[in-house]
């Protein structure tokens, strides 16, 4: 991807009509990021194909000027993965809420990180259910109160990256939707990455759920987030003193003046072996530091160029199809 | 053998014949009743059949439960069913001959291995009394035959089998001696076991070794009095082969998609009794076909629409469960006017209710089972090889009319298999289809004036992007529209177009008195043959009874009501409690009159019998 060559603008993957998501909604950052990548790509609008399920985000396809589908609830990865298998060379974009994606769509989500379809698939994550006006969804945090949890919920959230992680997932990133550099960078890499690659962004919800990611986003986020970045040793806060070290199989914070510098972690996205991106995909408890960017970047064979490789490897032994030859195949017989 | 001469037994010559091969599930007897099956068809008869397996895949052997049964009837005219009554049963065990005894045809003949009943297997059968006793078998003509044995005795010497392997070749003893009884050449057989066993000759050897002696035994036994022989049905000329309805329905998909000039994308989920659509698409990806095992009935539904999104010729098979989870998907196919095929093999329901079994209880669920205002051509094959053709016509609705299609088999078709006359295939009709490439003035919901099906645009077009969705569109930007005279013009327009395709598929035609008579009996899939059999029976005894059947549901043909009021009774005869005749009453506000029967089996020629003999009357 290359700034310079691109002859295509925000602009050209910018359609007409108005958004109409509600005014302050992290959705819109994402929209904007998005067709800036998609313009820097240098591919024109009709080579995109965006496909989304239910919900406030899944109205992105028709704020994307590209080929577009709205689909039904929950199962945007599953039309997703039908397009994309029969239209290799078509650049599909899912985008997905919490609800869509991790709830309803639950099912999708695992075989399709699991088959590694080449999909980017943006997971914007409110921890709430918007479209239905303010329900718990499976990233709302325990306890929370929500119109159909009066009392709190009951049920442990799902952590999207260590969901994706535990099946497989060959890219997995996660941003806010404050960050619209790192948004921008991590966006490009699930672009030029093959294979399924999951952008988890926390989004705010203004209405239903305001500030759910104020940790991550608000004036102490320094101090609450680990930026990851490639082949760098895992230091964070405000004043850059804090790091992350072993402790047994477990992640813990210490102040880098009090270890050896051979003790802090060092961030390796590609590493083959998953372990390190796992073991920091369970840095999601208060006592720690929520990661951002890159946990996993490794390179898999896909399903769509699968797919199409055993049809040309079986051409090529069987020969072309030839309809006549087919029917008439097996035990015949002549009358008259 | 045929020139093995034996004065004291004479030949006689038959119109048509039922076999049921009954055993366990592991002792071959659908592989028995398919060699026996190709042999009649190679020797020019007609031919038919039905397997019957159980829904355990080999539940305890000796067990009611495990019985696999495999029936064929073969004939010199079209026989078009796989009969209603066996004529000869085979039975390997105790429980083979409980679970079917009664089937069997008065004074019909039973070969029973012998050896198979011993104390322990009767009573795994739980016989109480002596199942070969006269009393128990009362009017049949029992052939006790010491097959397991004499299997065993022939193959004497055979040192690198052992016992069990030895055993297992003992239903070509039993097809050995059903071939000397009809008159059977074993040349179809022979070359069949040495192209199976080609990596195993001495297998190969043993199986011919133990069908020859069967022939040998049948001959000499002294059991049987008489051989039968069924002459040459009067066929259609041509090239032929023996399909099942499941390989008809693949081959058919993959002929539309050829025809189409489109590559052919399935997205499917395994369930009984429809898999073997899946299986048998799977076999063809040097046709560039694609099957996609989804994850689940909803993903196998969305993947193909995704994959009619971007262009492909889309299928999804299943079995009724599986339809209803496809039910939303189905809703958005039509809403977004993409072509997709969607094959229900029916079977027993409801829920899972009986997965092995036929039942045509699925239609309106294929009518009606989606919110709002959602209308799918249904279109149902009636044989075994009309599979093939009503597929194919499901293509190629889908494809000119943007459209979604129903196509409703049934497990007795599915599993089923006929004789079919191979096409010629460029006389299928051409499929071409023409994508939208030309950006000027595109706007996707404008509509072809004749079809009413608005264009269909790859994904990758340049400069004709543009969004699809599940929430209403306007009628020709496709912006999403809350516009309530725009929802009432689209959903009144997708109704149209529905309805046009009436003028695009045949009339019902009669069959019997074209000008009108007594008794019409409807039927709709799979009830064809049992009603052209018993309409045939009483068109013999110059009864005025008619067959009017419809493989096109929704819509109806045009001729409909027209048909109807030339006959002073209309039968409506289904699988079900009374489906079809609720939509042609409600259609055309006749009197009509229901026929069901409901037991997971199909029509037998006496049930039609009760309700149009009174009406003769």
């Amino acid at each position: 991807m290359n700034i310079e060559i691109s002859k295509f603008t925000k602009k050209d993957f910018t359609p007409d009509g108005e958004v109409k998501w509600c005014s302050g909604c992290g959705d819109f950052s994402i929209l904007a990021q998005a067709q800036k990548v998609l313009a820097e790509t240098g591919r024109s609008p009709d080579e995109f194909a965006f496909i989304s399920g239910i919900g406030c985000s899944s109205r992105f396809p028709y704020y994307v000027n590209s080929y577009g589908y709205h689909t039904i609830h929950g199962r945007a990865l599953a039309v997703a993965t039908g397009t994309k298998t029969f239209n290799p060379d078509l650049s599909v974009w899912v985008a997905m809420g919490d609800g869509d994606g991790l709830s309803i769509g639950g099912n999708h989500f695992l075989h399709a990180v699991r088959k590694n379809v080449d999909l980017v698939c943006i997971l914007m994550d409110n921890r709430i259910y918007g479209l239905t006006k303010g329900q718990f969804s499976p990233t709302t945090d325990k306890g929370q109160v929500t119109k159909t949890s009066p009392y709190g919920t009951l049920e442990s959230p799902v952590d999207p990256v260590s969901l994706t992680l535990g099946i497989g997932g060959s890219f997995v990133a996660r941003a806010t939707d404050r960050n619209p550099k790192e948004m921008q960078r991590i966006f490009k890499a699930a672009y030029e990455h093959k294979g399924f690659s999951l952008v988890h962004v926390l989004q705010n919800c203004v209405i239903f759920n305001d500030d759910c990611f104020n940790r991550e986003t608000g004036s102490e986020k320094l101090d609450n987030t680990l930026q990851l970045v490639q082949g760098e040793p895992m230091i964070f806060g405000k004043e850059n003193d804090k790091a992350i070290v072993r402790d047994g199989f477990s992640p813990k914070v210490v102040n880098k003046a009090d270890v050896d510098p051979s003790e802090i972690l060092v961030h390796d996205e590609n590493a083959d072996d998953p372990g390190l991106a796992l073991f920091l995909s369970s840095m999601n408890k208060p006592e720690l530091p929520t990661p951002l960017g890159i946990f996993r970047k490794v390179s898999q064979g896909t399903y769509d160029e699968d797919t199409h490789l055993q049809l040309k490897e079986i051409t090529a032994k069987k020969g072309k199809g030839d309809l006549q030859t087919l029917l008439n195949s097996g035990d015949t017989w002549k009358v008259g | 053998m045929n020139q093995i001469a034996n004065p004291n037994i004479e030949t006689t010559e038959l119109e048509k014949v039922v076999i049921r091969f009954a055993g366990d599930s592991g002792d071959g007897m659908q592989l028995t009743g398919n060699q026996f099956t190709g042999t009649a068809a190679n020797d020019g008869n007609d031919v038919v059949t039905l397997p019957d397996f159980p829904s355990e895949i080999r539940a305890p052997a000796g067990t009611i439960s495990g019985v696999s049964g495999f029936q064929v009837q073969f004939g010199n005219q079209k026989v078009n069913t796989p009969g209603d009554f066996p004529d000869v049963l085979i039975a390997m065990n105790p429980a083979a001959l409980k679970n079917n005894v009664k089937d069997v045809t008065r004074d019909g003949l039973i070969i029973v291995d012998m050896d198979s009943f011993n104390e322990k297997s009767i009573a795994k059968a739980k016989y109480e009394t002596d199942p070969l006793s006269p009393e128990s078998l009362m009017h049949k003509k029992v052939i006790k035959a010491p097959i397991t044995s004499q299997t065993l005795k022939a193959l004497e010497g055979f040192d690198k089998m052992t016992k069990k392997e030895k055993e297992r070749c003992k239903n070509f003893f039993t097809l050995g001696v059903l071939y000397w009884l009809y008159d059977r050449k074993i040349d179809y057989t022979e070359h069949w076991v040495n192209r199976k066993f080609a990596k195993k000759p001495h297998l190969a050897e043993a199986n011919i070794k133990v069908l020859k002696e069967g022939m040998i035994f049948a001959q000499n036994s002294g059991l049987f009095q008489s051989r039968y022989k069924i002459p040459q049905a009067p066929l259609p000329a041509g090239t032929y082969r023996s399909l099942t309805g499941n390989e008809a329905t693949g081959l058919g998909l993959l002929a539309a998609a050829e025809r189409a000039g489109l590559k052919l994308f399935l997205g499917s989920y395994p369930i009984t009794p429809a898999t073997e659509i899946l299986q048998e698409l799977a076999q063809h990806k040097n046709f560039g076909a694609i099957t996609l095992q989804a994850e689940d009935e909803i993903a196998g539904i969305c993947t193909a629409l995704g994959a009619a999104y971007g262009g492909a010729f889309a299928c999804t098979t299943t079995s009724g469960p599986g339809l209803a989870l496809k039910s939303e998907a189905m809703g958005l196919a039509v809403i977004t006017e993409l072509p997709l095929v969607i094959v229900n093999v029916q079977r027993g329901g409801p829920s899972t209710g009986l997965p092995t079994k036929t039942e045509q209880a699925d239609l309106l669920q294929a009518m009606y089972g989606r919110n709002g205002e959602s209308p799918i051509p249904i279109l149902a094959a009636k044989s075994p090889a009309d599979c093939f053709y009503q597929a194919f016509e499901a293509g190629r609705i889908a494809l000119k009319y943007m459209t979604p299609v129903i196509l409703l088999t049934d497990g007795y078709l599915g599993n089923g298999s006929e004789a079919f006359r191979i096409p010629d295939v460029n006389e299928l009709p051409d499929l071409t289809v023409k994508f939208r490439t030309d950006p000027e003035n595109y706007l996707p919901y404008k509509r072809d004036p004749k079809t009413l099906a608005r264009e269909w645009v790859r994904p990758g077009t340049p400069g004709l992007a543009h969004r699809l969705g599940g929430l209403e569109k306007d009628a020709l930007t496709g912006c999403v529209s809350h516009d309530p005279d725009n929802h009432n013009h689209m959903v009144r327009t997708r109704a149209a177009k529905v309805d046009g395709i009436v003028n695009d598929i045949p009339e019902l035609e009669i069959f019997g008195d074209k000008d009108g008579g007594e008794v019409l009996i409807v039927g709709w899939g799979s009830t064809y043959g049992q009603i052209r059999n018993k309409v045939n029976k009483y068109r013999k005894e110059g009864k005025s009874v008619s067959q009017a059947h419809f493989t096109h549901i929704f819509p109806f043909p045009k001729n409909t009501l027209e048909v109807f009021k030339k006959f002073k009774h209309v039968v409506v005869a289904e699988i079900n409690l009374g489906q079809l005749n609720k939509l042609l009453r409600s259609t055309y506000i006749i009197d009509t009159i229901s026929l069901t029967k409901i037991q997971g089996k199909p029509f037998t020629e006496n049930e039609i019998e009760v309700v149009v003999d009174d009406l003769l009357k």
